[in-house]
């Protein structure tokens, strides 16, 4: 019966349907299914097939992006719930995410929010346009473990640069790591500009993020 | 009958109309800069929550006073580049930040000599009417980098130069430089040297800088070109014809602010619409349905009558390989049939990321390609044939009567040492040359036989000065690339 809803639960991720998701997520809370359950057993596989897929160049980003909604309706119908019982999501770590200044472009920065939320990490996602010194400022504030930054534009990339900058300047280096990312972006702009560590699509970004936040003698995840 | 290729109906080309006027009415535009609004609302446009509502009437009132056709003028004066009607011209694309090494193949991050060395091989190249602020300077602080680009093309090219401003205190130094170049406002005015690139953010929205930089622009009769860039499923509709629509509805809004600051001032119905990959989620130059965008566009804004600009001939691929020079000669034909005034894109790769001189020279190729098919196919003689049959004998030894001698030249193209079309044999004593090693000789032999132009000692010391203080107060000591 579980089995058969965790199931139904994956499926809604996978056909990107947030209203059956929230529908599930009612039927779970009625037959008294733990949130938590819920999300890792049912939700969390269903985005994980599609990131796979999408890696694997059977699913598109289209696909992506709805499974982001619908894993999103889930988490949001299944929060009251978890804090009515006092239950926490273990957080992996503290992510603040953005698209940098000038650019305006998020749906790359939205996904790998979306996948890093439903991985286990607590994101703070700045928007889009972001000042520089915002995403040190904001690192700062929350001690936030990683900060991702965003650029679609070959014109705007280059402020991916400013914020590895900032972040010097704010004394938060080495201690908080960069990460970026965007359709202009690669690995040797990375290397270049001195970031931590780039992720050519979301799923990529939830294997980066968790390599760089592991613990000495911890295996790397791939 | 010259070719041409329309791929909108009038009853389609109507209903994109219909719905881009009815979008910047009903959806509005969000327009950043105060005095943009402030023009658009004197004007009779309505805001709300920010957002700019503009009426058809007042967007048509504006499409009404931009000038049908203008020049661009080289460094002798002469009007070498025509914008409007269905005249065709090429540039290498804009804005790169790396470059195709051609000894390393790597990509690596531009320097002012990558610059120098594209502008020196497009300056060569008759395919190119205009150069353009190709890379970026990466050795020179980024305050001032646009202008740096174009004091780097004026020091080194005689020719036309699409531009573009992306900051805000940039603009004006760029073009004291052009008045330092042209001499005076006045000749700037009357015989404009280059255009600058004005880049909306899609989905309908005008940035600070952007809508500012119209305004500038327009009040300086400084000829603009509006890059709309909608990304078809991702920051535009997926279909393409929802993608024309908000390309005209960008188009339309930022000409309505350009001509309410100069009415007359001259601009360009351009842009860099695209697809959106799904799968790689960056934007595919090189597909067909990029280059379908730019032309739908294109007519879109002839149904005006208005000048008209697209971004072709860019590559997804990584190098000068196959993929690249399909994608690229699909592209320069297309747009060459499309009739588009001024196709941007040449030497691109990696989707607008990485600029080849090597591709320059490849991608010169695919435009004389399509240059030629534009003229299309000419009687030229009176009689079409029986006269020189009657001449060949019966022998029909065409090679040997002076038609041929008189008339090959201007029938054919005659591809340049880049493209192979000898036997086997003689390709195989050459050394069985791949195209990417014949591109890089063929840059080699134009960058040695590159002259700088002639630049009056007073408008070089003029130039120098003005780079010279803006140099300074970033921070550096000379001027990289002299």
């Amino acid at each position: 019966m579980q089995d058969e809803l965790f199931q139904q639960m994956k499926q809604a991720i996978i056909d990107g349907d947030p209203d059956r998701a929230r529908e599930l997520c009612q039927t779970a809370i009625v037959q008294g299914i733990p949130p938590l359950d819920a999300i890792h057993h049912g939700f969390v596989p269903g985005l994980d097939f599609v990131g796979q897929q999408f890696a694997e160049g059977e699913m598109f980003l289209p696909d992506l992006v709805l499974a982001g909604e619908a894993m999103k309706a889930a988490t949001s119908s299944l929060e009251p719930e978890i804090q009515k019982i006092g239950a926490t999501r273990e957080s992996l770590g503290k992510i603040v995410l953005g698209t940098v200044k000038g650019d305006i472009h998020e749906i790359g920065k939205t996904l790998v929010g979306t996948m890093l939320t439903a991985n286990g990490f607590e994101v703070f996602d700045l928007g889009v346009d972001v000042p520089f010194e915002t995403f040190a400022l904001k690192a700062s504030e929350l001690h936030a473990d990683i900060i991702g930054v965003s650029a679609l534009l070959t014109t705007t990339m280059t402020g991916q640069k400013n914020v590895v900058e900032a972040v010097e300047r704010h004394g938060l280096r080495p201690r908080v790591k960069i990460i970026v990312g965007g359709a202009p972006v690669t690995q040797s702009w990375a290397d270049e500009i001195g970031a931590d560590g780039y992720g050519k699509d979301a799923l990529a970004s939830v294997a980066l993020a968790r390599n760089l936040l592991k613990k000495p003698g911890e295996t790397q995840v791939r | 009958m010259l070719p041409n290729l329309q791929l909108l109906d009038a009853e389609l080309l109507e209903r994109i109309l219909s719905e881009a006027f009815t979008l910047i009415w009903q959806r509005g535009v969000t327009v950043q800069a105060p005095e943009a609004t402030d023009l658009l609302v004197a004007a009779g446009a309505r805001v709300e929550g920010g957002v700019v509502h503009i009426p058809e009437s007042l967007a048509r009132k504006s499409i009404d006073t931009v000038p049908r056709e203008f020049h661009l003028h080289n460094r002798a004066g002469e009007p070498v580049v025509k914008y409007g009607g269905d005249s065709v011209q090429f540039d290498p694309g804009s804005s790169c930040v790396h470059i195709l090494d051609p000894g390393t193949l790597q990509h690596r991050l531009t320097q002012s000599a990558d610059l120098v060395r594209l502008v020196q091989v497009a300056e060569m190249l008759p395919q190119y009417a205009a150069q353009s602020t190709a890379v970026v300077c990466n050795e020179v602080p980024k305050e001032i980098g646009d202008l740096y680009r174009l004091f780097l093309v004026l020091w080194y090219s005689d020719k036309p130069i699409v531009t573009g401003a992306f900051s805000p205190h940039t603009a004006p130094v760029m073009i004291d430089l052009l008045v330092a170049d042209s001499g005076s406002h006045a000749a700037l005015r009357q015989k404009p040297r280059a255009i600058f690139d004005v880049c909306p953010s899609p989905p309908l929205h005008m940035s600070e800088f952007a809508s500012q930089n119209l305004i500038d622009l327009a009040r300086a009769w400084v000829p603009a070109e509006i890059i709309s860039m909608p990304l078809s499923g991702a920051a535009a509709p997926v279909t393409l014809a929802g993608t024309v629509v908000q390309h005209a509805a960008e188009c339309i809004s930022a000409i309505t602010i350009h001509q309410l600051a100069q009415a007359g001032a001259p601009v360009v119905w351009g842009g860099a619409p695209a697809i959106f990959d799904m799968r790689s989620g960056i934007t595919p130059m090189g597909a067909v349905e990029t280059a379908m965008l730019n032309l739908a566009s294109a007519q879109v804004a002839k149904s005006f009558g208005l000048p008209t600009h697209g971004y072709l001939i860019g590559s997804d691929a990584k190098c000068l390989d196959a993929q690249a020079g399909q994608e690229s000669g699909v592209a320069a034909i297309m747009g060459a049939l499309g009739g588009i005034n001024m196709i941007s894109g040449a030497g691109m790769l990696d989707s607008l990321a990485c600029h080849s001189a090597e591709k320059l020279v490849l991608d010169a190729e695919s435009i004389a390609m399509a240059q030629r098919l534009l003229q299309g196919i000419q009687p030229r003689t009176e009689s079409l044939a029986l006269e020189m049959f009657a001449k060949a004998g019966a022998q029909g030894d065409f090679l040997k009567i002076p038609e041929t001698r008189k008339y090959f030249r201007e029938e054919q193209h005659l591809p340049s040492k880049v493209i192979d079309r000898g036997s086997l044999h003689s390709w195989e004593q050459s050394g069985g040359k791949d195209t990417l090693t014949r591109a890089r000789e063929q840059v080699k032999e134009l960058v040695a036989a590159y002259k700088r132009p002639a630049i009056s000692l007073q408008v070089e010391n003029n130039l120098r000065a003005i780079m010279t203080e803006q140099v300074k107060r970033a921070g550096m000591t000379e001027l990289p690339g002299i």
